[in-house]
């Protein structure tokens, strides 16, 4: 059988580094093909070459047999690919219907909006989803949002289409729908490149996987060739993945009280309804639920970046609930935000100035109104030692690091305020192995001494490894707390699409 | 095809060599169209060069011109570097140059208070002035750009009510102009040129304003906000009081540039008191890339530029037009470089 796309040998260079090393790889019709890698191993690159939005510096592309060079993504499209990115490129306040005319080839200037609803429809009926094409796209749950994402691609035709990360916002049982729907457009005939860090995942749905690590092919596996200790092997590289025992210690009193809390956002509709929920001295309370069920929320309240509208927070004996964000840091609360990028880092600014970017007013780092340049240097030296920080030349902006980096002075700077409870949000979300384990070894390490850690994440193995409790939300209620030692992730599963309440 | 790809990392070399090339460039341009006014190019640079610099009385003229630049040039920085757009410095110096003549004319003072106190006014009118803009766009979002814009117009048309109604020299055949400043009123000039002690009090403000910006905590949350609103509000940096601040401050350094004008040049209130320094200050702070001493190296050349121009006008009778063409000409290639420090040109060749 002929490969539907052929990738052989593409180089791809940036200054400095090389992001594609004689990568090649086959996609046949009608299989789901999985691309594991870790964070910077090159996947996006390679999926970006795909796209039309880089240009290889050398190597082939053949589609059907036939060599094709993608000069942007136009080209591409046309060769019959479509993607559908991690974070989805929607118009929110547009309706479905008009999201999905986007997508479609050959519009004429006068639309014929029924002829499309009604491929639409058509497209909706055969695969069983229920969307309505009216609704505005924000009001939609990101599993439909994805559903949008998919029927896009479909309707111009698609016969390849690459998933970046998809479940990576869905509830397990969302998952399944979506991996239904996989295996039902693989009988069609489709194509499927299948991005995915979860071994769980890649072992029920690969037919093949291919496995890149640091920008070049280590090995191509059909079905029944592989397990999951072998793909871990072949992607970190042999490396043992150390495990965290989670601590034989009674858990202490209550730190942090949050009692019938509710949140209002700019919209007026409720992120939080009545939320209650402790966290004790030195434990690791995981929270578990899709995203955009009002975890944002409750990092930002209990952080003081939001005012809630009613309920309270108490930090031990003190009322935290109306302290702006500077005062409850100094009471001792931490904050590893959602989107390190755009809340955590100052990107153009040195590596040192976003080191103390929440102690900068601390007495030691000036003289008066004048900063104290010498201790903030010194403050970078010792943190970027400590957390194995690569920060690059001095005066570095933060923005040329890699994500795990980036996430590392983020960390190193919240854990230098030496908290009392550090909320982290999705803290490992994108990153490299190697880097996820090193977050989790700071989280750990902090418990023993008596940190407090709510732990938002949607990485259910994550949570399952490192919590000692396990709290679920849904639609900004807390749908119920297990033990992770006797629970399952259905049950969590279950709990995080409020089927059910514990 | 050619394809642009943003740089992952730029050499210092071309870095630092990008702005002269540019204004190199610029030159070059510019000399084409100066062939096509049948005017030599090599002669007008020259001539440019003589005019401005090639004497005392040329460089007192250019650091003379450079002084109002300088200060709106200031203030615009300070706010650009928190994204705070403020292209109203024009009407700022104006009402500053109405504070600075209020207590010059009417406020009754005398001797070495007079000075001080039109400075004081000056900054606190132009600060009030744009801090207008500041308060409207920190309580309810309004953006600032338009504020501070529209305003200018009002600052001009308030000077066109004072010297044609109540502030006209009854003595002064009525021409739309206040009376002549007291002597203590004027600030001190050297060597019998016009220029003044304004400069001086510029050249302390770069100084002031360079600490201000890159060695103190305001100055570091300043830079925080413009770089990253979100990581500010996490990082419990009190925003709305920065915009409120900044652009006080923002609009008094512009006001000191009017209170420069009247006591150091004009000795009374006119009509076009700015030549549109506060838009030329636009370009020198883009130019000086937002930095204090950026912006006293940008001012001098831009004045060079600005002087040199005038002998273009008078010796080979080209339009004042040539002076802004060439303004223009230089701010588009310097932003030119600014894309080509950060891209690089990437050439595709099609295989189908």
């Amino acid at each position: 059988m002929k490969p539907v796309l052929e990738i052989k040998k593409v180089i791809k260079t940036f200054p400095g580094v090389k992001a594609l090393d004689n990568v090649s790889l086959s996609i046949y019709e009608g299989e789901i093909h999985t691309l594991l890698g870790e964070n910077g191993a090159g996947k996006s690159t390679l999926m970006n070459v795909l796209n039309g939005l880089y240009q290889p510096d050398s190597g082939e592309i053949f589609i059907d047999g036939k060599e094709n060079m993608f000069l942007s993504p136009k080209d591409s499209i046309k060769a019959g690919i479509g993607m559908v990115h991690q974070h989805f490129m929607l118009v929110r306040n547009h309706n479905v219907l008009e999201n999905i005319l986007l997508s479609v080839e050959g519009l004429k200037s006068v639309l014929n909006k029924k002829a499309i609803r009604k491929q639409v429809e058509e497209i909706l009926q055969r695969f069983d989803m229920d969307i309505n094409l009216d609704e505005p796209m924000w009001k939609l749950s990101i599993g439909a949002q994805q559903w949008v994402e998919l029927i896009k691609l479909l309707i111009r035709d698609c016969r390849i289409l690459i998933l970046d990360e998809p479940t990576a916002v869905l509830t397990p049982q969302e998952s399944e729908k979506l991996f239904d729907f996989l295996g039902r457009l693989r009988s069609e005939g489709k194509s499927i490149i299948f991005i995915s860090h979860k071994m769980r995942e890649v072992m029920a749905l690969s037919d093949r996987v291919t496995i890149l690590k640091k920008g070049t092919t280590v090995k191509e596996l059909t079905k029944g060739n592989f397990d999951e200790a072998l793909l871990a092997k072949l992607m970190i590289g042999g490396d043992d993945i150390p495990k965290w025992e989670r601590r034989e210690k009674s858990i202490g009193e209550d730190i942090l009280t949050i009692s019938n809390l509710s949140v209002d956002n700019d919209k007026g509709l409720a992120d939080l309804h009545e939320f209650s929920m402790e966290l004790k001295k030195g434990e690791i309370l995981g929270v578990a639920g899709v995203a955009g069920n009002g975890q944002k929320a409750l990092a930002e309240v209990i952080t003081g970046l939001k005012l809630p509208k009613d309920g309270y927070i108490m930090l031990g004996d003190c009322d935290i609930t109306k302290a702006c964000c500077r005062r409850s840091m100094i009471a001792g609360i931490a904050h590893v935000p959602e989107d390190r990028k755009s809340m955590g880092i100052a990107p153009e600014m040195s590596v040192d100035d976003n080191l103390i970017l929440k102690s900068y007013k601390d007495p030691k780092f000036r003289k008066g109104f004048i900063q104290n340049r010498k201790t903030i240097k010194k403050n970078a030296e010792r943190l970027i030692h400590a957390f194995d920080i690569k920060a690059g030349p001095p005066g570095n902006p933060v923005r040329l690091l890699s994500g795990g980096n980036i996430q590392k002075v983020i960390i190193a700077r919240e854990m230098s305020l030496e908290p009392i409870v550090l909320v982290a949000l999705y803290p490992t979300r994108g990153l490299d192995i190697g880097s996820a384990e090193y977050v989790h070894k700071v989280i750990v390490e902090a418990r023993a001494k008596d940190m407090s850690t709510i732990l938002i994440s949607e990485d259910l193995d994550e949570l399952l490894k490192l919590s000692d409790r396990i709290a679920v939300m849904f639609r900004g209620t807390l749908t119920g707390i297990v033990d992770p030692e006797n629970t399952t992730r259905e049950a969590i599963g279950l709990l995080m699409s409020g089927e059910m309440t514990g | 095809m050619i394809k642009f790809e943003k740089r992952k990392s730029t050499s210092k070399l071309f870095k630092t060599s990008a702005p002269f090339l540019a204004v190199l460039l610029a030159l070059i341009t510019a000399g084409f169209i100066l062939l096509f006014a049948g005017v030599n190019p090599i002669k007008a640079y020259s001539g440019m060069l003589q005019e401005s610099l090639g004497s005392a009385f040329g460089i007192s003229e250019t650091l003379l011109k450079s002084t109002p630049l300088i200060l709106t040039g200031l203030g615009v920085s300070l706010a650009f570097r928190m994204k705070l757009w403020n292209i109203g410095a024009d009407g700022q110096l104006h009402i500053g140059a109405i504070g600075a003549t209020w207590v010059a004319l009417y406020s009754g003072l005398q001797g070495v208070f007079m000075l001080p106190a039109m400075f004081l006014a000056s900054f606190i009118m132009g600060g009030l002035w744009a801090g207008v803009a500041g308060v409207l766009k920190a309580k309810i979002r309004v953006n600032e750009i338009i504020v501070t814009l529209l305003m200018n117009y009002i600052a001009i048309s308030i000077v066109s009510f004072l010297v044609y109604g109540p502030w006209k020299d009854p003595n002064g055949h009525n021409f739309p102009l206040t009376a002549q400043f007291a002597d203590f009123a004027r600030l001190t000039s050297f060597f019998n040129t016009r220029l003044n002690t304004g400069f001086l009090l510029a050249i302390v403000l770069v100084f002031i304003m360079y600490i201000l910006m890159e060695k103190t905590l305001w100055g570091y949350e300043i830079k925080v906000i413009g770089n990253n609103q979100n990581a500010a509000k996490y990082a419990g940096i009190k925003i709305d009081r920065s915009i409120i601040g900044v652009l006080f401050l923002s609009g008094a350094l512009a006001g000191v540039a009017g209170f420069s004008e009247v006591a150091g040049v004009q000795f009374r209130l006119q009509e076009g008191v700015s030549s549109g320094y506060g838009y030329t200050a636009i370009i020198v702070a883009w130019l000086a890339g937002r930095s204090a001493i950026g912006v006293l190296v940008v001012s001098i050349i831009m004045s060079i530029i600005l002087v040199g121009g005038d002998s273009l006008q008078i010796l080979m009778q080209l339009p004042v037009a040539f002076v802004n063409l060439f303004q223009g000409l230089i701010l588009f290639f310097i932003l030119a470089s600014e894309f080509f420090i950060a891209n690089k040109p990437v050439l595709l060749r099609s295989k189908q």
